[in-house]
């Protein structure tokens, strides 16, 4: 198996890279992760519960940091200054963890990003010394950007997080995998398992999701079926697919040795 | 003194005293997390040697589920 995703300097054999939100409970959430067979796994970083958690279970204790990849994530945040001190305090609470999910929203209805702030924040993070892994539009123009900043992923949205709507604009998607330098990965739109293989047989070299996962009436199997998906789609990506045409005078019977 | 711990004002008798003690009072001791004092990040290697006084605002956050 040569057929590895690069990201900044690791490889890892799953081009799935899942969220660990809005499962039914802890148990569930490391259920689906297997299923899935994820290997990069995104937190978010928030207030602890001060009083009446002393022996509570966490998240960490159900994926331990040493068998995952975490990529510890800015969700909630609406400003470059708030994702930077985010990422400051994850790379604390990780040991010095550089590898990180930078988004920056711009609405809290849509959940649409701000790429002015985005593109601030990913500056300073850049020159910081984190590898950044960068949720954004689908605009070729700022993913151009975002690369040259130094980013170590683009990861443009296939559709509105949490909406799962699937690739809306899968033209745009192609032509920032055809310019781009760096690893493309769709992220957030995901809505069942044929978006993931459309996203992987554009060329994409991952795809990250979660709500498409967790908001299943069967995450664990749904997790399955992404893991799936995102294989088949890689290899139909790598086996090249036939040329697409209106019709064909080539039937795969013989045209000779008919009964007449 | 009083302290803002994530947001919300906490009186104690002390009129210092450590990060690292917070940590125990606050019953925090073995949990992974970050410390961030006045909007600066306290190394947990200064867990000790840093002194908290009146008036500091502290955010101590962790790893959750989230995409």
């Amino acid at each position: 198996m040569s057929d590895l995703l690069k990201i900044a300097d690791r490889t890892y054999r799953s081009r799935l890279l899942v969220g660990t939100g809005k499962y039914a409970d802890f148990a569930q959430t490391r259920a689906a992760i297997d299923a899935s067979g994820a290997e990069i796994v995104t937190v978010a970083i928030r207030r602890t519960n001060i009083g009446q958690t002393a022996g509570e279970p966490s998240l960490l204790d159900f994926l331990p940091p040493e068998q995952f990849t975490y990529l510890p994530n800015t969700a909630g945040c609406y400003s470059a200054d708030d994702a930077v001190r985010t990422l400051r305090l994850a790379r604390e609470l990780l040991d010095g963890h550089k590898l990180v999910k930078l988004e920056v929203l711009g609405d809290p209805n849509t959940l649409y990003p701000n790429m002015i702030e985005t593109i601030a924040a990913a500056k300073t993070l850049v020159k910081d010394g984190f590898d950044v892994m960068v949720y954004c539009s689908d605009d070729p123009i700022i993913v151009k950007q975002l690369e040259e900043i130094g980013c170590c992923a683009v990861m443009p949205l296939a559709s509105l997080i949490g909406s799962g709507m699937g690739i809306l604009n899968p033209w745009n998607l192609q032509i920032i995998i055809e310019n781009a330098k760096i690893p493309v990965l769709v992220d957030a739109g995901v809505g069942t398992a044929s978006d993931a293989a459309i996203a992987m047989e554009l060329g994409c070299q991952g795809v990250l999701m979660n709500t498409a996962i967790a908001a299943a009436r069967n995450p664990v199997l749904m997790a399955g079926a992404m893991k799936k998906a995102v294989e088949a789609g890689r290899d139909a990506y790598l086996a090249g697919r036939m040329p697409k045409k209106l019709y064909s005078a080539s039937p795969s019977s013989p045209t000779t040795g008919l009964i007449s | 003194m009083q302290l803002t711990i994530n947001g919300k004002p906490r009186s104690f008798d002390a009129d210092s005293f450590s990060v690292a003690h917070l940590v125990t009072t606050l019953e925090l001791t073995g949990k992974r997390l970050a410390i961030e004092c006045n909007g600066e990040i306290v190394p947990r290697s200064q867990f000790e040697a840093t002194q908290l006084v009146d008036g500091n605002k502290l955010e101590i956050v962790g790893a959750v589920g989230g995409g």
